[in-house]
């Protein structure tokens, strides 16, 4: 009873701030939180970027609100990646007075940043987090539109038998949070398809001789080798099922696909599978426009997730406007109901939160490249 | 059939690096009754150097043999790692030989973390891919006996010959030599050894060196074996390998080999028989956990280990 009164007071008077801000010049703060400096700098000036775009366009239809004219803008905070900096520059934000949040960019900052937004009543729009826990914090206010990692799973298990057509499948997982959820979302979704686990293997984060697993998988004759794990291991996997003999393919949901693979695979991770969460941009409903537009602006090209911060602040001004407010308690009702058809497809909110319908791309490695061959999910 | 020769070849493979690896345990502690906690980073370090070599030597003379880059970046790799292990001990052990024996395990713990971090500085978080020296070309073992004949590869039958004849190098060593008397010697007792005229600090020193050198050797031929190489790589080898010194009798050369040799068994065939044997109530998740209740049954009967001898009687 406390802690809610607290919250809707805080709420109250973060909202009436909000809309004092926006009467005396009529702007409207929206917050972005990434990593601006550090090593992953160049992917958080890519989601700035693609803010700021979105921003742009917003304001370039002279938005009204209320019967008043706005202006939308973007203020940016440097979380460094940092779960404890991500803390900080979240009530930096909150204390700026922005409507909501698109950010942060991966789940071990949007985690801990969520509760912030949460106690200040705002929304957060995670453009790329796909820990699955982000959203299980039970906050009302947490979104994100990138399909998440148990999505991967199930996905993926639908792939396995629909176009690959694979009937024995053996599965692999490396026992983290992140690997085994995948593989028992896989296996489900796999069983509930009618194939068979033919062979059920557990390694750890650490392993690095595959060959006692493999041998037993060998025997069973799997027509599918699935790995819930990242590159690091997958790439010495990929080489020891090609040193035993085994035809059957690899293929993973997540954290496969990068140049570390490929390097560590040494040429032997020919065929292997791998989903990742989102579009090619080319694949993207408004994948060509957008792209164009950002070469336009900024004359250089889209680093990676500059789509998704792009759509996260799209989604959050056409809430706003929908709902004819930016008191952050009458448009997330708005927010949580809306289908928003975004560059990166229709955005639309399960009650977790999570992007309902994700789309995943399908990669394979032909020619020591990982490629893009196809679409799974969505729809 | 084929499926347990194929669990034995892999075993026979992990176990031979266990061995070297825990050889320098336990001479060490034999010694010196301290584990050397940074024995794990050593064979890291020496990897991480091998691979290094590597890259300028194929730079430097591309046509060089493959074999005989190998054999370079092997013999680097031996002698840094030699005088690593001897810096350690100066730094790390000597002042505290006197010391209670939390001191030098404390030490010891603070010189891993130390060379993990070097590591990392040096050559980066990520793992590096080790390149392909020998080959890893699939040879059939009792070929066309059945659909999956087991399959072995030049680079594990190399390291196992390797493993196999090192230990034989160094039994020789230890048993048959002047060295060998004299370090055991110093392993009995060190007062008594130096009034023989026998300088401990000498034999400490070549313990150390040798069980660098070991290391290093171990380090290549795991990064051979699984292609590639990182700043953590020592961590999972260095407690398995003094797990099998353990199992073996800490302080026993030929205990460590045989435990070496019994763990990377135990851990294929655990794997391999396990689920099977079980109906699938224990599978390959319970790898360790069957490696670790193997080793406290021998403990529980044999508290020093299956070729430890007791150690009551040192002074």
């Amino acid at each position: 009873m406390n802690t809610l009164k607290k919250t809707a007071l805080i709420g109250l008077a973060l909202s009436s701030l909000a809309s004092a801000v926006a009467q005396a010049d009529q702007t409207v703060l929206i917050g972005l939180a990434g990593p601006l400096t550090g090593p992953s700098a160049r992917i958080g000036k890519d989601l700035e970027n693609g803010a700021q775009l979105a921003i742009d366009q917003a304001n370039a239809k002279h938005p009204k609100i209320n019967g008043e004219a706005v202006t939308f803008k973007l203020v940016s905070e440097d979380d460094q990646s940092d779960p404890r900096t991500a803390v900080t520059v979240a009530q930096r934000l909150v204390d700026e007075g922005v409507v909501g949040v698109v950010g942060h960019w991966n789940t071990g900052t949007s985690i801990p940043a969520a509760r912030v937004y949460h106690d200040a009543g705002i929304a957060q729009v995670a453009p790329v987090a796909t820990g699955h826990a982000y959203t299980q914090q039970g906050f009302d206010t947490s979104f994100r539109i990138m399909g998440h990692d148990d999505d991967g799973g199930q996905v993926a298990g639908d792939y396995a038998l629909k176009t690959l057509k694979a009937q024995r499948i053996a599965v692999i997982d490396d026992r983290t949070a992140f690997g085994q959820g995948l593989a028992d979302q896989f296996v489900k979704s796999i069983e509930a398809g009618g194939a068979k686990v033919v062979s059920r293997e557990y390694v750890d984060d650490k392993t690095i001789d595959f060959s006692a697993v493999l041998t037993n998988i060998r025997s069973q004759n799997p027509d599918l080798i699935f790995f819930g794990g990242v590159d690091a291991q997958a790439a010495p996997l990929a080489r020891r099922i090609k040193q035993l003999g085994i035809k059957a393919p690899l293929m993973g949901a997540g954290g496969f696909v990068s140049q570390t693979f490929l390097q560590l695979a040494q040429n032997e991770g020919e065929g292997v599978i791998a989903l990742e969460p989102g579009l090619a941009i080319a694949q993207m409903p408004g994948g060509k426009a957008f792209e164009q537009a950002y070469k336009e602006r900024y004359k250089t090209n889209i680093e990676l997730h500059a789509p998704f911060a792009y759509d996260g602040v799209g989604v959050l001004v056409a809430a706003i406007e929908k709902a004819d407010s930016v008191d952050p308690q009458k448009y997330l009702p708005v927010l949580r109901a809306i289908s928003y058809e975004g560059v990166t497809g229709t955005i639309a909110f399960d009650g977790e939160g999570n992007l309902k319908k994700p789309s995943f791309t399908v990669y394979q490695v032909k020619a020591n490249q990982w490629q893009p061959v196809s679409v799974a999910g969505g729809q | 059939m084929d499926g347990f020769i194929q669990q034995l070849l892999n075993g026979l493979m992990t176990g031979s690096l266990y061995a070297l690896v825990a050889l320098g345990y336990t001479m060490v502690y034999g010694i010196l009754r301290i584990i050397n906690f940074a024995h794990g980073d050593v064979l890291m370090i020496g990897a991480l150097v091998g691979l290094s070599v590597i890259r300028l030597v194929q730079a430097a003379w591309p046509a060089l043999p493959p074999v005989l880059v190998l054999l370079c970046a092997t013999l680097v790799a031996m002698a840094v790692c030699a005088v690593l292990a001897v810096v350690i001990e100066r730094v790390a052990y000597r002042r505290l030989r006197h010391a209670p024996r939390l001191a030098p395990l404390i030490s010891g713990i603070g010189v891993s973390l130390l060379l993990q971090t070097i590591a990392m500085l040096v050559w980066t978080r990520n793992p590096q891919m080790f390149p392909q020296l020998l080959s890893l070309a699939p040879i059939e073992v009792l070929a066309g006996a059945s659909a999956h004949p087991a399959i072995t590869n030049v680079t594990a039958l190399t390291t196992i010959a390797i493993a196999l004849s090192v230990m034989v190098a160094l039994l020789v060593l230890v048993e048959r030599t002047r060295f060998g008397r004299a370090m055991r010697a110093v392993a009995e007792n060190p007062q008594v050894a130096s009034l023989m005229g026998i300088s401990p600090n000498r034999i400490i020193v070549i313990t150390f060196a040798i069980g660098g050198a070991l290391a290093a050797l171990a380090g290549i031929m795991m990064a051979s074996n699984y292609g590639s190489a990182h700043f953590y790589m020592g961590f999972l080898p260095g407690i398995k390998a003094f797990t099998a010194a353990v199992l073996g009798g800490i302080g026993n050369l030929k205990g460590a080999m045989l435990g070496g040799l019994l763990l990377g068994l135990i851990e294929a065939l655990g794997t391999g028989y396990l689920g099977a044997a079980t109906n699938g109530v224990f599978g390959s998740n319970y790898q360790d956990v069957f490696a670790f209740i193997v080793l406290i049954a021998v403990l529980v009967f044999r508290p020093s280990g299956l070729l430890g001898e007791r150690l009551a009687t040192r002074a």
